[in-house]
């Protein structure tokens, strides 16, 4: 069997620091929004006493769910001991730490008061579902940076195993925890359900996957490497399987849903009459993000197009932004039911009437940045750390099996 | 391909390490200090009484604010300015509503009421179950309130709010009274004027102005004294939590709702 060789990712100069310099433009411009958020409070924004997480909490979920997911592929090679997946195990965790660190820039920087993070790391309340994140956020950082170690290190070599058990388990706890963020806020009609932790890991595995195949291929891209064909069909066969399993769970969320009397009036707003929600439900979520990808995921037409794998990829993210902007968006703006029988006439406080939010630029922008300090961190590792094979050509027939 | 980095580099792997100590003894130390520093805290209010209310719906009357108003006075809500430019519906969305007017009307019967809603001060608040620093919590006599030292403006507890009671601040704070502190970037809500209670008065700024009005549809006192006023009032007529389903105990009844 031929030894896989790492090497650092080198491309051409201009190539490599005009990528990091867009990247870092990115971050530039999402600060100075964090900035002027900041400076003048949260009046510039969409959000409100109504909707009090807006789109800054879409893509920070967005990016925590998926680097717990983009640790999958270390986990299947070193925990179920896939050979095919082996080589990839150091760039699923640097990935999965690059959209950790994202993700938590942007729910930081979103915060009323940032400047008091150092009180959020040492005053803890155990009963804080919101506490438990903070050490399930560390702790993932910790792990998989040991895991990482194991993993190229060669004097380490007998911890690999346990520690990938490890980070296989922190990563379930922390998804569970980022879903349970919203399970178990009895208040809202379309939270309060204990199906949202599991819904939650199982988002994680496919977004997760998506953005390691687009990073991945983008990364080969950059260094002029190859990637084989058989590698690219497992990845991408595994991503289709997620994908069923994310609408399945859809599925059983709302017709769970749908049995409850108390109910029917959220499903009404998410599946029917939403407005915008009902969109990005049927067509974000359900269209973009889950039957085109599997068309081009399993359509004997595109078995072996590369360019039919990245645009399913980019569709699953696309839709998985969707269905977090439904669950913590769509959620919210439904009226909470106080009074059950009665209808509200006045309120100065919006009771009884669906919330509205039009999200600002600034917050977006912030958004987007998360995304780019993402991607700018797993450049920069990539190109630090041996973390990607010089080839990932197919092995010899019969190697694998 | 360039080969100019076959061999380990010592010296960063040894930068690497103490980088990462430093950064986690900078981390670690001022968590430290602080508990040294907040060790022996002075006493607390006394857990021997639970502040509560009791609205009578019946007594509320229909276009009657004088408790909005008497609350937005005394803990300076209407100091806080509106921004420039702001529609009047993100305004009202976004200023801090502690107590409001809400008028239903039963989809059965047809029947009309009129209520004032605040924090209920729950004695099991969800607010404060998921505030992750301890800034949301309850004192030893049922008051539920913010501690904006250690607010870090998640908004989580608004989140987990049923009753919609918390306001977020949204915008700089020009001017604000001494006995009701407030800054922007931190969550706030009715905290039964515990200003006046901790300063030894019995009655809340919406009582008085509900009573002054001649309405009497407030009534405010402690819950755990068997004869006080509102411990009588209760246990002699029928009342109701807002969301009893929820079981977290309600300090603040209706009645006739």
């Amino acid at each position: 069997m031929i030894k896989t060789q790492y090497r650092e990712l080198y491309c051409s100069s201009p190539r490599y620091w005009g990528g990091l310099a867009s990247l870092a433009f990115i971050i530039l411009v999402g600060l100075g929004a964090a900035f002027y958020m900041e400076h003048n409070g949260h009046f510039v924004t969409g959000m409100s006493n109504q909707i009090v997480w807006g789109l800054p909490h879409v893509f920070a979920i967005f990016l925590i769910v998926a680097a717990s997911g983009a640790l999958n592929v270390a986990s299947i090679g070193s925990v179920f001991g896939g050979p095919m997946y082996k080589p990839l195990g150091r760039f699923s965790g640097l990935l999965s730490i690059g959209l950790l660190a994202g993700g938590l820039v942007v729910l930081l920087l979103d915060l009323g008061r940032p400047d008091r993070l150092i009180v959020a790391m040492t005053t803890y309340n155990f009963k804080s579902i919101f506490a438990w994140n903070i050490i399930l956020y560390t702790g993932f950082f910790t792990i998989v940076g040991l895991y990482l170690w194991a993993m190229m290190d060669r004097k380490f070599e007998q911890f690999k195993r346990p520690i990938g058990f490890a980070a296989f388990f922190w990563r379930l706890a922390l998804t569970t925890g980022t879903g349970s963020i919203f399970g178990f806020l009895v208040a809202r009609e379309a939270y309060d359900a204990a199906i949202m932790a599991p819904m939650f890991i199982i988002m994680s595995f496919s977004y997760g996957l998506a953005f390691f195949i687009i990073t991945l291929m983008a990364a080969y891209w950059w260094a002029d490497r190859s990637i084989g064909d058989l590698r690219l069909a497992k990845l991408k066969n595994l991503l289709g399987v997620f994908v069923g399993a994310v609408l399945y769970f859809a599925l059983v969320y709302h017709l769970t849903n749908l049995y409850v009397t108390q109910h029917h009036g959220v499903e009404r707003f998410i599946l029917l009459d939403g407005g915008i929600y009902t969109n990005m439900f049927w067509i974000g979520q359900v269209v973009i993000g889950g039957i085109i990808p599997l068309f081009l995921l399993y359509s004997p037409a595109f078995a072996t197009s590369r360019f039919a794998i990245t645009v399913a990829s980019l569709l699953v993210l696309i839709g998985g932004f969707f269905q977090i902007y439904v669950i913590v968006i769509g959620g919210q703006a439904f009226p909470m039911n106080l009074f059950p029988g009665k209808e509200v006439l006045e309120s100065s406080f919006f009771d009884g009437v669906v919330a509205g939010y039009s999200p600002s630029l600034a917050e977006a922008l912030l958004g987007i940045a998360g995304v780019a300090v993402s991607m700018i961190l797993v450049a920069i590792g990539a190109r630090m750390l041996r973390v990607l094979p010089e080839s990932l050509e197919d092995p010899a027939e019969g190697e694998c099996v | 391909m360039s080969i100019n980095n076959d061999q380990p580099d010592l010296q960063r792997r040894d930068f690497i390490g103490k980088t990462v100590l430093a950064a986690g003894a900078a981390t670690v130390a001022p968590g430290v200090l602080l508990t040294v520093a907040n060790a022996g805290s002075d006493e607390g209010v006394s857990s021997a009484v639970r502040w509560g209310m009791l609205i009578d719906t019946n007594k509320c009357v229909d276009g009657c604010s004088a408790c909005v108003e008497a609350c937005d006075k005394e803990n300076g809500i209407d100091l806080i300015e509106r921004p420039q430019g702001q529609s009047d519906e993100m305004w009202n969305a976004q200023r801090p509503q502690w107590i409001r007017k809400v008028k239903l009307r039963d989809t059965q019967t047809g029947e009309i009421s009129n209520l004032p809603m605040m924090c209920q001060h729950c004695e099991h608040p969800p607010c404060v179950d998921v505030c992750p620093t301890g800034a949301s919590f309850k004192r030893a006599d049922g008051i539920v309130m913010v501690d904006r030292h250690i607010c870090i403006g998640c908004r989580y507890c608004m989140m987990a709010c049923p009753y919609k009671a918390r306001s977020f601040i949204h915008q700089d704070i020009a001017e604000q009274l001494t006995s009701a502190p407030r800054g922007k970037g931190c969550v706030e809500s009715c905290h039964l004027c515990a200003n006046r209670i901790d300063a030894g008065r019995e009655t809340t700024a919406c009582q008085d102005a509900c009573n002054q009005e001649g309405h009497k549809a407030i009534l405010f006192g402690d819950l755990k004294n068997p004869d006080s006023e509102i411990a009588r009032a209760l246990k002699a007529q029928h009342s109701r939590q807002i969301r009893a389903d929820l079981e977290l105990n309600t300090g603040v009844r209706y009645t006739n709702v």
